[in-house]
C-alpha cells in the first residue's frame, strides 16, 4: 500500500490544449525554431499533433514536418511537472503573439 | 508532395566544390539558375538574399543537413537542389556538427502554403537515419535522382 501512495505523489501531471495558427505563413522554419526553444525551456515532455501526425515539439526536424499553414489547428500536449506553464507559454506564444509575424489581412 | 514535384535533378551537385557555407550556397543557385530555373533572376542577388536568411538563423538542422530555403519573386512554383560535400561544411548547425547533405530551397513569396508542403516532405525524409545516410553516400548525381525517386514511392524511407 505505501509503494501504491508512492507511485501516485510522482503521477505525471498532463496538460493539453488545441491551438490555431494565425500567422498568415504558418508554420514555416523561423516560427517552427521559436517554438522548439519556448518548448525546451521546460522539463515535460511537449508532443504536438495534426489530425495525421504526432511529433516531439522539442525537435526542430519534427516540427517542420507538421506543415502547419494559416488556419491548421494542432494539439499541444505535455506531460511533466511544469506542464500548465508550458502549455500556457505556446498557447500564447502560438495563439497570442503568433511568432510576432503578420495574421492575414481581411479584404 | 513528392522530391519530383520540387527538385530540378539537372541541377544535383554530387560533390561542392567549396568548402565554406556561402560557397556553397553560391553553388548551389547557380546550379539552378544555369539551367533555367531562375528565369530573368540575378543570380548574384539571390544568392545574397539566401546568404543574408542563413545568417539571420541557420538552416543546419543538425544530424549532418542544412535546408537553405528564400521565398524570392524570380520563381512562380517551388524550386529546389540538392549539394553533397564529403568533407562537410560549417553551416553553424543546431548540434554544432559539420553538413554533408544541402537542400536548396527557393519558394514563390505568395505561396506560403506550397512552402510548408515542401518543408513537410524534406523533412519526412530527412528524419530517417537511413534516408540521411543514403543521400550522404551517393556519389553521382543519378545515385541522388534514384534516391529520392525511391523516397518518393517509399514513405518509410
Amino acid at each position: 500500500m505505501k509503494m501504491q501512495a508512492e507511485e501516485n505523489t510522482l503521477e505525471k501531471v498532463v496538460c493539453e490544449v488545441g491551438v490555431e495558427i494565425k500567422n498568415a505563413d504558418g508554420l514555416h522554419m523561423r516560427p517552427a525554431m521559436q517554438f522548439v526553444d519556448v518548448a525546451n525551456q521546460f522539463e515535460c515532455d511537449i508532443t504536438v499533433s495534426n489530425n495525421e501526425n504526432d511529433v516531439d515539439g522539442k525537435s526542430i526536424m519534427q516540427m517542420s514536418m507538421l506543415a502547419a499553414t494559416c488556419g491548421t489547428k494542432l494539439k499541444v500536449k505535455a506531460e511533466g511537472a511544469d506542464a500548465q506553464r508550458a502549455v500556457n507559454a505556446l498557447r500564447e506564444l502560438v495563439e497570442e503573439k503568433h511568432f510576432d509575424e503578420p495574421v492575414p489581412k481581411n479584404d | 508532395m513528392k522530391f519530383a514535384d520540387f527538385v530540378c535533378f539537372e541541377a544535383i551537385i554530387p560533390e561542392l566544390k567549396a568548402g565554406d557555407r556561402d560557397g556553397v550556397i553560391a553553388e548551389l543557385v547557380s546550379a539552378l539558375y544555369k539551367v533555367g530555373r531562375l528565369g530573368k533572376g540575378n543570380c548574384e542577388e539571390i544568392i545574397k538574399t539566401v546568404i543574408k536568411r542563413e545568417n539571420e538563423a541557420s538552416t543546419g538542422m543538425g544530424k549532418g543537413v542544412a535546408v537553405p530555403h528564400v521565398k524570392h519573386k524570380v520563381v512562380k512554383d517551388v524550386v529546389a537542389t540538392v549539394g553533397r560535400s564529403s568533407i562537410g561544411i560549417d553551416f553553424s548547425s543546431l548540434d554544432k556538427q559539420p553538413v554533408y547533405s544541402v537542400i536548396l530551397i527557393i519558394s514563390p513569396v505568395d505561396n506560403p502554403d506550397k512552402h510548408l508542403q515542401v518543408m513537410e516532405s524534406v523533412f519526412k525524409h530527412l528524419q530517417e537515419e537511413k534516408f540521411r545516410k543514403f543521400l550522404r553516400q551517393s556519389e553521382k548525381a543519378e545515385e541522388i535522382e534514384d534516391l529520392l525517386r525511391e523516397a518518393d514511392e517509399n514513405p518509410s524511407l
